[in-house]
């Protein structure tokens, strides 16, 4: 039994100590995106049904006869985790309503990787969030195709350095900014939409409690940092969460119908990315003026989600 | 049992979806399967069944949907055809191998390229090893009756296995029949509730879908082979019910006037009508020809089939799709592997035909008969091809 069910935010001592995640899992030392759904877990508790896409997390957890589910848990295969978990949804509400399974609200949801999700996914979750079936969806986001091998998605930050977007004497790594998929999210007019890390669990577990919540479906996008793939020390896992918030290349807002709100507060001046990518060795070969480049457009990035905070308004 | 009405085929394979209590359906249009997901949906829309209807916004949905709403315990069918069944082709390995009962009407298409929306079996040759039961109905009645089966024969607790119902499209799905459709209560008596293995539901957890090292895969593929040869069993029973209950009996391979045949015509799905008259007509004149119809492809019915064919010198294979750079179509292929090690084992003449919608008319058979009488070889033909 979550015993934190009848509290609307979560409180350090409040979260339940069960672990609905369980340990002894096959996940590198540091990582990021265990953490984070270890977090969510436990903020979903144990009346849920998770569709899982292909990717790290279902790889470290269900090493067949082992798993380290103690929800109900399936996996399918890479792009479908939201069309899976929308008939997970659709089979369970057609159960209940026949009188076949009990009587009980079960919330499905539906976990990938950021290239199950805003690559190879995108489709899928386009559908599904279009359809409004009650589902939420999060997005487990460590920047690349990491069970691979550390290849580039559309999520990979700008000029960062992947096993397919190295960094080359005439290309600097990865050619682009990452893809705004919260905010495709948002066109989809899709309820509750967030961002998260969990480097601020509590933060994370309050948006994930309220995507639950949400009679509909819900998108948390979860920024997890992979000290593998990023080349990284794996004790600074946290530091570079916070870091990647308080530079606002990954900020952390949530958009209730429509509505956009910062979930920190920023200083006027933010800090600078410099001291954030100097931390990882993927962004090892940028010279200065590279970093002027990567600065300029978290900035831009930045200035586009504070118009959209300071202008949007909730939708109903 | 009702009174025989005139409908079309595919809008009687959703009447007979409709009968059956499922719980959830996930369909993407796609000719010529859509008459099969327009009424499914207004079957659903006007509240005369209760169930959910997926609209997916692909193919590759609506089989992972159809997967996720099965593991939960529910009832659930989809339909598709050609380019859609490509797309979900993925999928359909992973939905064999949870042992998800999905029942799925496929309304067999060309695939591309180039695009060509008309039917031959290439569609579903191409999922042949996908571990599903995979079943031809050869007229609207059969589709009537196999889609109703379907449900039973997957979910049974001996078989757990999805199932594929092929019509031919246009040629079958497009055809106005007169039809009988048991009654409510006649498909009760038959269907009993699905009684799933393991949901997914938090009252008992389970895991699905874990991966397997290589320690353990080899004998999970065993397990699956095993599990579709032995649904053979399960699946004759299951249409000897129906046979008793309705009149009406179903076996793998079917036989029409095959008895003494020096020379016999096999085919799956909608050309055998076709191919009787041609018997028929072969016959009038004196020719020792007859014909064998393959309503089960998936488990491949080694026994019956053997029986079917036993005794006659030549054995006319129908193909409706291609092997490419093979040796002849994938039905010519499999029963000349079947047959390799029978001692008075029939010549077989092998025709690639009816392709794309191509028409293969009565009087195709009887060129097609006679020909055959002719060949020296073995290898196959595209018939009615233009050189």
């Amino acid at each position: 039994m979550n015993t934190v069910e009848n509290f609307e935010i979560f409180a350090p001592k409040l979260i339940d100590k069960r672990e609905l995640f369980s340990p002894g899992h096959r996940a590198c030392q540091g990582c990021g995106e265990v953490l984070a759904l270890r977090l969510i877990m436990k903020a979903l508790g144990e009346d849920t049904v998770v569709s899982n896409a292909t990717g790290c997390m279902e790889i470290i957890s269900t090493a067949y006869p082992q798993t380290a589910w103690e929800v109900p848990y399936i996996h399918v295969a890479f792009e479908n985790a939201a069309a899976v978990g929308s008939g997970v949804e659709a089979g369970l509400k057609a159960l209940r309503r026949k009188g076949k399974i009990a009587d009980r609200y079960v919330k499905s949801v539906a976990i990938a990787g950021d290239g199950g999700t805003v690559d190879i996914g995108l489709q899928a979750l386009s559908g599904a969030m279009e359809r409004g079936h009650d589902l939420a969806f999060f997005c487990l986001d460590n920047e690349a195709y990491m069970n691979t091998g550390i290849q580039r998605s559309s999520a990979t930050p700008f000029m960062a350095a992947t096993t397919t977007s190295p960094a080359g004497k005439v290309i600097h790594g990865q050619r682009t900014g990452k893809k705004n998929v919260p905010e495709i999210m948002v066109a989809h007019s899709v309820p509750y939409v967030a961002t998260a890390c969990p480097s601020y669990p509590i933060d994370l577990m309050n948006k994930v409690e309220k995507a639950k919540n949400t009679k509909g479906p819900a998108y948390v996008h979860v920024f997890s940092v992979c000290p593998t793939g990023w080349r990284a020390a794996s004790n600074e896992t946290i530091k570079l969460g916070r870091m990647a918030v308080e530079t606002g290349s990954f900020p952390l807002y949530e958009v209730e119908n429509g509505k956009y709100r910062l979930t920190i507060e920023y200083p006027e001046k933010r800090r600078p990315m410099e001291d954030y990518l100097k931390l990882q060795g993927r962004f090892r070969h940028l010279d200065p003026a590279d970093i002027v480049k990567v600065q300029a457009l978290v900035d831009k990035e930045f200035r586009k989600l504070m118009h959209k905070v300071e202008t949007s308004a909730p939708w109903i | 049992m009702g009174k025989r009405i005139g409908m079309e085929v595919g809008i009687a394979a959703a009447e007979a979806v409709g009968l059956c209590n499922i719980d959830v359906a996930a369909v993407y249009p796609i000719t010529p399967q859509s008459h099969i997901a327009e009424h499914l949906s207004d079957i659903v829309h006007d509240g005369r069944i209760d169930a959910e209807f997926i609209t997916v916004e692909s193919e590759h949905s609506s089989i992972s949907a159809c997967a996720g709403a099965s593991a939960t315990g529910a009832r659930v069918y989809t339909a598709t055809s050609s380019q859609g069944l490509m797309y979900m082709h993925e999928v359909l390995p992973i939905v064999s191998a949870m042992r998800l009962p999905v029942v799925m009407g496929n309304a067999n298409r060309a695939i591309a390229g180039p695009l060509n929306i008309w039917n031959d079996h290439s569609d579903i040759m191409n999922q042949r090893d996908c571990g599903w039961i995979v079943m031809h109905a050869e007229n609207g009645q059969e589709v009537i009756d196999m889609t109703i089966q379907s449900f039973k024969i997957a979910e049974h607790a001996d078989v757990m296995l999805p199932t594929v119902l092929n019509m031919d499209g246009f040629q079958l799905t497009h055809m106005i029949e007169p039809l009988e459709f048991p009654t409510q209560e006649e498909v009760n008596a038959f269907l009993p509730d699905r009684v799933p293995y393991a949901t997914l539901h938090p009252d008992k957890p389970v895991s699905m879908g874990c991966f397997n090292m290589p320690e353990i895969f080899t004998e999970t593929m065993k397990v699956k082979d095993t599990a579709l040869i032995n649904s053979k069993k399960t699946i004759i029973k299951i249409w000897n019910e129906w046979g008793k209950q309705f009149g009406r009996y179903y076996k793998p391979v079917e036989s029409y006037k095959s008895k003494g045949a020096e020379t016999l015509i096999l085919t799956m799905g909608s050309m055998g009508e076709t191919a009787s008259v041609a018997v028929d007509e072969l016959k009038k004149v004196g020719k020792s020809v007859g014909l064998v119809k393959m309503r089960l492809w998936r488990p491949f019915p080694l026994d019956e089939l053997r029986a079917a064919i036993k005794g006659c010198k030549t054995l006319i294979v129908m193909d409706r799709a291609v092997t490419f750079g093979g040796i002849g179509g994938p039905v010519a292929t499999e029963i000349k592997s079947l047959i390799y090690h029978d001692k008075d084992r029939p010549r077989i003449v092998n025709y690639l035909m009816g392709l794309g919608g191509r028409d293969v008319t009565v009087e195709d058979f009887i060129v097609m008969v006679e020909r055959a009488a002719k060949k020296k070889d073995e290898t196959y033909e595209f018939y009615g091809v233009r050189e």
